[in-house]
């Protein structure tokens, strides 16, 4: 085979790969896709600031439904704030902190369990320890404890977020490179004179990357619903500043009067929640080499 | 002129436990070997399945570290060496493995990989190019990655990686066993080829007589992880003196199938390396085995250029 036909064979692979993707992937797929456009041009979008207030049009409900405005499409709450500029900047803060606390945990979970595999013996068994201390402890419960001691702190907020889910990818991590460096070529690069470093950035992450991107799809959802959680109940973001959890926290005194602060928000933690699911789901049936065609 | 040189190798591995208390069991896998590599020749490993080949190759190599033993590289102790010394070594020896496949990165080209070794090094990167020229792998092929490869150009890549830190010596791990047989005659000629422009010095083991033969100027035959008996080609495929060279000699298949075999094994399976029988580790399966050789095992003894481990060669041969 030639060079060019290699590449126009991979080309129309490419085409058929994408119109064979389900639906729902697609589907999924745009709507996080999307969920990251808003996440860093949400002040660019939104039509009002997110804590202007219009006190003349308080708790409009969204457009079709009656007494609605024009001026606020998709509604205000309480104090007259509009509804869809606080979505785009809920929004905005729940992803970044969801990301955030899923990449600070991913970091610290590889390199602790890179750590634990490389080691061995007695920090091994440390680490393991503390993976295991991690699993067992009811983090929800601790990090409300932590929080409600230590108040309305970003830093401490987002390191409770990185410790939340921590331990899966320091197991994960630990199991997959006690397996990777037994491999063929593991040995043979360490045959060539590599140092153990160079064996481990430049072959094994790369190669036990996949399961690991799968991890991190698989977590990100539980993360945000952990955000989404604690401001729900006034212990995370709190206002003036708002995400997705201290809105729907927030909705939920009104849900007889104007349903709609509550249930906008939930539906965008609902569906950010099952997006990424179905996008891990994929990708982990993607990544499983016994699984492709 | 004595190149390579291992003395009373040995090296054990643990086969799990009994029982919970009991102290874990262990068995020698390379049991006191002791051989030479000449410089510029090839020494040719034989021995069926299991009898400690390749553990003996990552041994000579001081891949794995060793029980006991003494291993010099022209003089110089190569064993228990610091890691900086460890690393230096790699330069001059190196490893080519049976499982091409395996042994290269799936997700990296053929190129990055041939020029990883002189990366590690620090040495300049034009020695890839020669190494992959070496091997017979020209342009676009180098930039392809090991799936979009047959094995026997996995093989020549794992050559050529081998042979990018220009080497003394290169360890041959079965390197053609899970090729084709046109193909494996490839890699044996390229083998010779690179020796002969490079002046390598090759340990080949092989469990297949016929390439050892051709290939290699002494023979060692192991079994059980000793050496049985150890001579130059010839004379070793001429006159077989330990009856298991007799038998591996016997065995292997002949353009004559209606010759009588002249030596049958007594048991067909060889025996645990774990629960190794006492005396001679040969007696169970040896069809000329007497009382004497059931307590105790032989020395391996010279005579003249030869080495053989059997009570019933006596000296001279006869």
């Amino acid at each position: 085979m030639t060079a060019t036909s290699l590449v126009h064979g991979r080309r129309f692979s490419l085409i058929r790969r994408l119109s064979n993707t389900p639906v729902t992937v697609l589907l999924a797929g745009g709507f996080m896709a999307l969920m990251l456009f808003v996440m860093v041009f949400a002040q660019v979008v939104q039509p009002y600031a997110f804590d202007h207030i219009d006190l003349l049009n308080r708790m409009a409900p969204p457009v079709p439904l009656e007494g609605s405005t024009w001026i606020h499409p998709a509604g205000t709450d309480t104090l007259g704030r509009d509804l869809f500029s606080r979505l785009l900047v809920g929004t905005q803060t729940s992803m970044l902190l969801a990301l955030l606390g899923t990449c600070l945990g991913a970091v610290l979970g590889v390199a602790l369990g890179f750590l634990a595999a490389h080691k061995g013996g007695i920090w091994d068994e440390g680490i393991m320890g503390l993976v295991d201390f991690q699993a067992a402890m009811p983090w929800f419960i601790i990090a409300l404890a932590i929080l409600a001691f230590l108040g309305n702190s970003m830093v401490i907020f987002i390191a409770i977020m990185a410790l939340y889910g921590w331990e899966t990818y320091a197991r994960i991590t630990r199991g997959l490179v006690l397996s990777a460096r037994e491999q063929g070529y593991a040995l043979a690069v360490r045959g060539l004179g590599a140092r153990p470093s160079w064996i481990y950035l430049r072959h094994i992450l790369p190669n036990i990357a996949g399961p690991l991107l799968v991890q991190l799809t698989v977590n990100f959802p539980s993360t945000i619903l952990f955000e989404t959680s604690l401001s729900f109940l006034g212990l995370g973001i709190r206002p003036p500043m708002t995400s997705l959890g201290q809105m729907l926290g927030e909705g939920r005194d009104y849900l007889i009067n104007a349903w709609w602060l509550a249930v906008v928000p939930g539906l965008t933690i609902f569906f950010i929640t099952l997006s990424m699911s179905i996008l891990g789901d994929w990708l982990r049936g993607k990544l499983d080499p016994s699984l492709e065609d | 002129m004595s190149y390579l040189e291992a003395t009373d190798l040995a090296r054990s591995y643990q086969v799990g436990r009994a029982g919970f208390l009991r102290k874990p069991r262990s068995f020698f896998a390379v049991d006191g070997v002791t051989l030479t590599l000449n410089k510029g020749e090839t020494l040719g490993i034989v021995g069926e399945s299991g009898c400690g080949k390749s553990t003996l190759a990552r041994l000579l190599l001081g891949l794995i570290p060793a029980d006991r033993g003494v291993l010099t590289l022209q003089g110089q102790q190569t064993l228990g060496v610091s890691e900086t010394e460890w690393r230096a070594l790699r330069r001059r020896m190196q490893l080519v493995y049976q499982d091409a496949a395996g042994a290269l990165d799936p997700r990296m080209s053929v190129r990055t990989q041939v020029e990883e070794p002189l990366h590690i090094h620090g040495l300049p990167l034009d020695g890839a190019e020669r190494a992959l020229q070496a091997v017979g792998l020209f342009g676009a092929m180098a930039d392809r990655y090991p799936h979009e490869l047959s094995g026997g150009q996995l093989q020549r890549v794992v050559i050529a990686r081998a042979l990018a830190l220009e080497p003394e010596i290169l360890v041959l791990d079965e390197p053609v066993s899970a090729l084709d047989v046109s193909i494996q005659a490839q890699i044996v000629n390229l083998l010779m080829d690179l020796q002969r422009d490079f002046g390598l010095s090759y340990v080949f083991v092989s469990h297949d007589l016929s390439v050892v033969r051709h290939i290699s100027n002494r023979v060692a035959v192991m079994y059980l992880g000793r050496i049985v008996e150890d001579a130059p080609r010839d004379q070793l495929f001429a006159d077989p003196k330990h009856p298991y060279t007799r038998v591996l000699i016997d065995a292997a298949p002949k353009p004559d199938p209606s010759t009588r075999r002249a030596i049958r094994l007594e048991v067909g399976d060889p025996p645990n390396p774990a629960d190794p029988p006492a005396g001679c580790g040969f007696h169970p399966r040896c069809p000329l085995a007497v009382d004497h050789c059931r307590k105790e095992a032989p020395e391996l003894r010279r005579v003249a250029e030869r080495r053989v481990a059997c009570h019933l060669v006596s000296e001279p041969f006869g």
